[in-house]
């Protein structure tokens, strides 16, 4: 496992900040998009050694902390009910929905399993005829391929237990919004490189273009992000606007088509709402009509649900980047990740809990 | 019909998973719910206790219930020796004695007890220290999970050796024996199917013998740890409470193996969080570091260790730090619960 101390190396990275310095004449202002990049960044703490008055603007790329509340209440609804195996990604046990958590309604009997693919979930299908199978597919471009996978492995066992709570989001349509924002500070992103692994970066030259804001395809790496936002930096001195690529050892401007061409097989584009952002025009994905047997939320009536947000929860405003975790006057003490008010508090990649398990503390009014 | 969400609104309730998993929400457990019940306990929680009115005898219980029953680099019958026999070494004793209680699953195939009990029975002969008394009890299916192993262990210190995790001081020099992240990580893998395991095993093994080549040092060894549940960011944690002290450990220094980084980078965990079962932490003082380190490096167990941080003259008392591998220094905090694998 070697590539893991290459891109880790502490020599390099001191080059690497040495000449981000050297480079940058103004206090720009980067977005990483995604919660793996902001995990690194905070945890290695790069933020706090960029050139005085740059600022890395942490996005909206946590998929915990965008799946809605409306999802997560609908999700413990199903999950409290006999006869379900519950199952969903270890991270999303502890986000807080308006009443409880999954963990919680674990503790109190409900079957609710942590997988590590979706694939886990078809065969526990396959194993439990006379159980309901459901899994909790949320996530962003990244997961949405082994779900469809999923899909489409439980149509061929022919399962009629199989279920998905399906929440997907899309990367391109977040930084558009982000972008069509008057208030928007973000003048460069670090796009994901998991994300483009899967789409490529092709969808986001217009994007590059429309709004003459350079994008970087970038990796999880201290050494990845510290290039990336080199290579960010060195655009915006020249004042170009291009998608260039970082994370050249896992990503190809077509990306993976085969995955590509299993998402389009299984779901459409359809709006979204993100928790904490709001509706967001084609920026999900739901089943098609074919695959429409598989929808938990058409196979179980769960009644109407009043999802209630925390007052206090400023999360909208810290997954756009408007805010810092620091700046939320509940930060640390009334929300911690024993007791969470928001998702970003909940997830490893959530901004808040990357900034609390990282000590970062509210400065002094 | 519709099915009304029968969620209950006070999750803090009942016992979580997250209890047992040796951070935050076990301290709260313990420090809530169970010492009070139990009168006052004199000073700080330790891995093995000072035996009233026998103040060189020290005792350590612990329940093993590992899931899976065997994985590689050991089994619940070798772990439940060397947890023991490593609880009463990190009080600088030497084992005298085991029990070993089993609660067994009706149902739990004959040949696989057979095969925890000889693999228990040979960890004991290996260390030492014999078996002396122990008990038997079965279970309905259902009751348990296949089998649970306690055992109770009674150790003497070796002289002048008398380590608590009140002692640590600043200037000390923080020594680790080993890498760290094998044992969870081999066993999440194992139970899990996630692939890893033909790259990694548990480090579980006993560790009185290197706590014996410290002996010489005496009063200089501050404070001996072995980081299990909760990793060595839990340790380290309880450590600096426990001494009010600020500790900081440097990120290039702590020995994660490759097969470690890989599937914690992958599962989203943290190295310094995973359990551990066959490494130990020293705080030693940091004229005697250099006789420490050659002293654990003189057994096979003890062949990796490395200095990895030191108490520092002032700061914060309890607070541990981490000198990234950029340079920047952010805190090491204590876990809350259960590790979570994140979603991609």
């Amino acid at each position: 496992m070697r590539y893991l101390d290459e891109y880790r190396d502490p020599v390099l990275a001191r080059r690497l900040l040495e000449e981000l310095r050297e480079t940058a004449t103004r206090p720009w202002r980067i977005m990483e998009v995604c919660g793996g990049q902001t995990h690194t960044l905070v945890r290695q703490g790069i933020d706090e050694l960029l050139p005085a008055g740059m600022r890395m603007i942490h996005g909206p790329g946590c998929p915990v902390c965008v799946t809605p509340l409306e999802t997560l209440d609908r999700a413990m609804a199903v999950a409290a009910r006999p006869g379900v195996i519950f199952t969903s990604f270890g991270d999303m046990l502890r986000v807080p929905g308006t009443e409880t958590d999954l963990l919680s309604l674990r503790a109190r009997g409900a079957d609710v399993r942590v997988v590590y693919a979706p694939m886990d979930a078809v065969r526990l299908a396959a194993g439990h005829p006379d159980r309901e199978v459901v899994f909790l597919a949320v996530g962003f471009e990244t997961t949405a391929p082994a779900n469809a996978m999923a899909v489409l492995h439980a149509a061929r066992l022919g399962l009629t237990n199989f279920s998905m709570l399906v929440s997907h989001v899309l990367v391109p349509p977040a930084m558009t919004a982000l972008l069509d924002d008057p208030d928007c500070e973000v003048q460069a992103f670090l796009a994901a490189g998991h994300v483009c692994a899967v789409m490529g970066w092709r969808e986001y030259e217009p994007i590059a273009d429309r709004y003459r804001v350079p994008v970087v395809v970038t990796g999880f790496e201290p050494l990845d992000l510290l290039e990336g936002i080199l290579m960010a930096v060195r655009q915006l001195e020249a004042g170009r606007h291009e998608v260039e690529n970082q994370y050249v050892r896992a990503v190809r401007r077509s990306g993976n088509t085969a995955a590509q061409d299993a998402v389009r097989e299984v779901f459409r584009v359809t709006d979204r709402s993100w928790r904490g952002i709001g509706a967001l025009p084609a920026s999900g994905l739901e089943l098609t009509d074919t695959y429409a047997r598989f929808d938990a939320a058409g196979r179980f009536d769960v009644g109407g649900l009043s999802p209630v947000e925390d007052a206090e929860c400023i999360a909208g405003t810290i997954l756009t980047g408007a805010r810092l975790p620091t700046d939320c006057s509940a930060y640390g003490t009334r929300c911690t990740p024993r007791h969470p008010l928001g998702a970003p508090m909940v997830s490893s990649e959530g901004t808040c809990a990357a900034f609390f398990a990282a000590g970062r503390t509210r400065s002094a009014p | 019909m519709t099915v009304e969400c029968p969620t209950p609104r006070h999750e803090d309730e009942v016992v979580m998973l997250g209890h047992g998993a040796g951070g935050r929400l076990t301290s709260e457990l313990l420090g809530e719910i169970v010492l009070p019940s139990l009168g006052d306990a004199p000073g700080p929680l330790e891995d093995a206790a000072l035996l009233p009115g026998h103040r060189e005898l020290v005792i350590s219980t612990d329940s093993f219930v590992v899931s899976p029953l065997f994985f590689p680099g050991g089994d619940i019958g070798s772990l439940a020796v060397h947890g023991t026999v490593n609880d009463l070494a990190m009080r600088g004793a030497w084992p005298i004695a085991l029990s070993v209680s089993l609660i067994i699953e009706e149902g739990l195939p004959l040949a696989e007890l057979r095969s925890v009990m000889d693999s228990l029975g040979k960890a004991a002969q290996e260390a030492g220290v014999p078996v002396v008394t122990g008990d038997t009890k079965v279970v309905g299916r259902g009751a348990a999970d296949r089998l649970f192993v306690n055992t109770t262990g009674v150790g003497q210190r070796h002289g002048a050796l008398h380590p608590s995790a009140a002692l640590a001081r600043p200037g000390d020099a923080i020594l680790l024996s080993g890498p760290i992240g094998l044992h969870g990580t081999t066993v999440l893998s194992t139970r899990e199917g996630l692939g890893f395991e033909g790259d990694i095993a548990s480090d579980s093994r006993p560790l009185h013998r290197l706590v014996r080549t410290l002996v010489p040092l005496g009063a200089a060894v501050h404070v001996l740890r072995d980081p299990t549940r909760g990793g060595l960011a839990a340790a380290l944690n309880e450590i600096a409470r426990d001494s009010s002290v600020a500790v900081e450990i440097e990120e290039s220094a702590v020995p994660v193996p490759g097969p470690v980084a890989a599937a914690c980078d992958l599962l989203g965990l943290d190295p310094l969080v995973v359990a551990n079962e066959g490494c130990l932490v020293a705080f030693v003082d940091a004229g005697a570091a250099g006789d420490a380190l050659a002293a654990l490096r003189s057994l096979p167990e003890g062949a990796g260790a490395v200095r990895i941080g030191d108490v520092l003259p002032e700061g914060p008392s309890g607070r541990v730090t981490l000198r990234t591998l950029v340079g920047a220094r952010r805190i090491v905090d204590m876990p809350l619960g259960e590790q979570l694998p994140r979603i991609c």
